[in-house]
């Protein structure tokens, strides 16, 4: 009949009113900025540059500056310098690290392929979105110092991947060390020989997978 | 009103009273009406924008619970200071007047539609005492007011000089020319039972109980509660409400014959819309809805005032209501509505009437007749006439997708 | 009193005047429109209150509509909105048609014998004017409603018989 439908509305829009009160489902407005909604652990807004150590970050960088996130960035928004000189890493092996790591993130788009493309997982994908100013230029242009978080940082904000990546560089490190301890001793018989071939531990993973 | 039943009423109720003679006393008497209703006319110049400014409030908050989020909260309160800051930026924005429109039309089409939904507020009777002009032809006078302001829909599509305005003030003016005559139908038997065409006197002709509780309004009637209802819809289409509010939807041509408006301008327009909204049901309230008059007898204790707000806002809770769920009419739907569906209701809702008042005389036990041909002859038209436009018109099937 | 007779008076005419001389004819309408409402402020004057509203309804609500949807409808678009000025030949016809009815209506006026009015305006309740028009005054308005039905019944005819695509159509 004529009408039914329009009370039949008029009902649903009524509930919806009486349990917006009471009823989470019918109230899903999370009232920002007195509630914070939880990020998914896959969300990423920036990058932020990984260090070791948080009472050292310049000196703990695990970027050797090799610049392939710089020509890989689409719209070439990072600006690396290496350095002159070399500094131990993580590893104990001599490598270079960036002078100047400059990304203006007023440019950059949060594609991620800097974290893809690197082969130290020294570059990962921030999460921090509150980071409105009032000037378009130097706060928008964040360099070095601005960019280097800890490592624990990154296992609070993305926990699966950064098992992940301490697992590999873990094993990787386990691998290097038992390939040296291989070769610091003499080889005693000759047959030995043949073993520093088998044991050639596996190269460093080209691409990182950041699945979460 | 003799100044013995006065003095019946309760201090409550004299209260306005009290205070407008405190204000006039000092006046010497032959100029003291001049100050009484000066006093009446600035008293509803305060309560109405106050009751537009709050009533935008409570319009976006309801919208907004019942779409599920909370509606304006940051401003004040819970988001009570929410008009007054609306205000302020209406006030702060430039009004920009187009090179090629008409100037004078152009400021004068808001002013007008302001002054006339005003006009039409002053023969309401708000309370027992308090009815800003007590005129014998007071529901006339009404009508002649808001038919006017349909002047000043067409000078504001005109005055853009802007061929898509000019169209929505078109359709604006067969809107509203269309439920004008269903409006005015409706209430026709209002009058016919009363007698009378001054408001109050049709307020007063709703007075009364049967055993105590059972009150007289004329919405407890057949023909009262069609007429409600064909009055309520002709009313929001009148004050261009959801879902009739094609005029100034902003996917409809822009904005409608408000295009070409900003700032202040825009905002008196807005006004205009409530105001028309609020007078509309303050009508609606005393033509069917008894008035001021409280619905059970022991309740008369709470002031002639208080109830007609009580009424007027659980009317104008009722619009919101409605423009939360209805989904907006197209022009041709709404012209079909107005002249196939309401006119004849409408019509035969006067048979109805003159049946209910000429069997007024029937005994108790001829009453369960006397009601159900009365709701017999409201539903029977109703359904047949919706039936027959609604062919055609069921519930769509689809050949290739699912159901 | 008679000074607020003739204000209104000067109103009336000056409005109605102003709107006869201007080129652009919307604003033409509209101060006729004025010139209308004019008469109703003049009823109530006279103490004809439902004749004042209902003048203000039909008027000013109603025949204002046709009136514009006239003009509206006629014309292309703005820039022709602007009338013309009339020939002289036109000119002239128009002050002797006009002169006549002015005539006319003058002669009825000053020849009709009214009754001397007393200084307070009669107020007629609308109950009494009801009564008058239902019984006194039947026939005028029977045959005023008979006018009116075959009026929109025509106008339903011909808006109806215009197009021929099946009704309810989305």
């Amino acid at each position: 009949m004529l009408g039914t439908g329009i009370l039949k509305g008029l009902a649903v829009t009524a509930k919806n009113l009486a349990g917006s009160f009471h009823d989470p489902g019918r109230f899903v407005t999370t009232q920002y900025p007195e509630q914070r909604s939880v990020l998914p652990e896959n969300y990423r807004n920036f990058p932020f540059l990984v260090a070791e150590d948080d009472k050292d970050p310049m000196g703990t960088l695990r970027c050797v500056a090799c610049q392939i996130c710089e020509k890989e960035c689409p719209p070439q928004c990072i600006y690396i310098e290496k350095s002159r000189d070399k500094k131990p890493d993580a590893a104990g092996k001599m490598q270079l690290y960036p002078a100047v790591f400059d990304i203006d993130i007023s440019v950059c788009m949060s594609c991620q392929i800097c974290v893809e493309v690197c082969p130290f997982d020294a570059i990962k994908m921030d999460q921090e979105f509150e980071i409105a100013t009032d000037n378009r230029f130097r706060p928008l242009l964040r360099d070095r110092e601005q960019l280097a978080r800890s490592n624990r940082y990154f296992q609070q904000v993305h926990p699966t991947e950064a098992a992940e990546v301490d697992a590999r560089l873990a094993a990787a490190r386990r691998a290097a060390e038992e390939k040296a301890a291989a070769k610091a001793p003499p080889p005693a018989r000759q047959e030995v020989q043949t073993k520093p071939a088998t044991e050639r531990p596996d190269p460093p993973a080209g691409g990182i997978k950041t699945e979460a | 009103m003799t100044a013995e039943a006065i003095e019946l009423d309760s201090w409550l109720e004299r209260l306005p009273l009290t205070l407008r003679d405190l204000l006039a006393g000092p006046i010497p008497g032959p100029w003291r009406w001049i100050v009484q209703d000066v006093i009446a006319i600035a008293v509803v110049l305060a309560v109405f924008p106050l009751l537009f400014a709050f009533l935008t409030l409570a319009e976006r908050k309801v919208l907004g619970r019942i779409q599920n989020r909370p509606g304006p909260n940051r401003v004040g309160w819970g988001g009570i200071l929410q008009p007054f800051a609306d205000g302020i930026k209406m006030l702060t924005k430039e009004d920009i007047v187009p090179r090629a429109a008409d100037p004078v039309l152009h400021f004068l089409a808001p002013v007008a539609l302001v002054s006339f939904s005003l006009l039409s507020l002053a023969v309401i009777p708000y309370g027992r005492h308090l009815v800003p002009l007590d005129l014998d032809a007071g529901i006339l006078y009404f009508f002649a007011a808001s038919a006017s302001s349909e002047l000043a829909v067409f000078m504001a599509g005109w005055a853009g000089r802007n061929k898509y305005s000019l169209l929505a003030a078109m359709r604006a003016l067969a809107q509203l020319i269309s439920y004008e005559l269903p409006l005015l139908l409706s209430l026709v038997p209002v009058v016919m039972l009363a007698g009378t065409l001054s408001p109050s006197g049709i307020v007063a002709a709703q007075a009364g109980w049967s055993a105590g509780f059972l009150p007289h309004w004329n919405i407890l009637t057949p023909w009262g509660l069609a007429g409600f209802a064909i009055f309520m819809v002709a009313a929001l289409a009148e004050a261009n409400r959801s879902p009739f509010d094609l005029p100034e939807a902003e996917s409809e041509l822009i904005a409608g014959h408000l295009t070409e408006y900003s700032g202040f301008k825009y905002a008196l327009f807005f006004m205009a819309e409530y105001f028309a909204m609020c007078a509309l049901s303050g009508m609606a309230v005393t033509l069917f809805l008894g008035g001021w008059q409280a619905p059970v007898a022991i309740l008369q204790f709470v002031p002639s005032y208080g109830w007609f707000a009580i009424k007027l806002l659980s009317l104008l809770l009722g619009f919101i209501w409605i423009r939360a769920t209805l989904p907006r009419l197209r022009i041709d739907q709404l012209m079909r509505l107005a002249w196939k569906f309401l006119l004849p209701l409408a019509l035969i809702n006067l048979v109805t009437a003159s049946f209910w008042h000429l069997s007024a005389g029937w005994g108790a036990a001829a009453q369960p007749l006397r009601w159900g041909l009365g709701l017999a002859l409201v539903a029977v038209p109703f359904v047949v006439i919706g039936r027959r436009l609604s062919t055609g018109l069921g519930p769509r099937t689809y050949r290739y997708a699912a159901p | 009193m008679n000074a607020t007779l003739v204000l209104l008076g000067v109103f009336i005419v000056a409005t109605a005047g102003t709107a006869l001389s201007l080129q652009n004819i919307v604003r033409s309408v509209l101060l006729l429109v004025l010139s209308w409402f004019g008469i109703a402020a003049f009823y109530l004057w006279a103490g004809a209150e439902f004749a004042a509203f209902a003048q203000a309804l039909v008027y000013g609500g109603a025949v204002s509509m046709v009136v514009l949807f006239a003009v509206l409808l006629t014309r292309r678009g703005h820039q022709d909105a602007t009338v013309a000025p009339p020939p002289p030949g036109r000119l002239l016809a128009a002050l002797l048609a006009g002169g006549a009815v002015a005539g006319i209506i003058a002669a009825t006026v000053i020849r009709t014998p009214f009754a001397s009015v007393s200084d307070e305006v009669p107020v007629l309740p609308v109950r009494r004017l009801g009564a008058l028009l239902m019984g006194p005054h039947a026939a005028a308005l029977l045959v005023t409603g008979a006018l009116l039905t075959a009026a929109l019944l025509g106008a339903v005819v011909i808006a109806a018989g215009a197009k021929d695509d099946k009704e309810g159509s989305p």
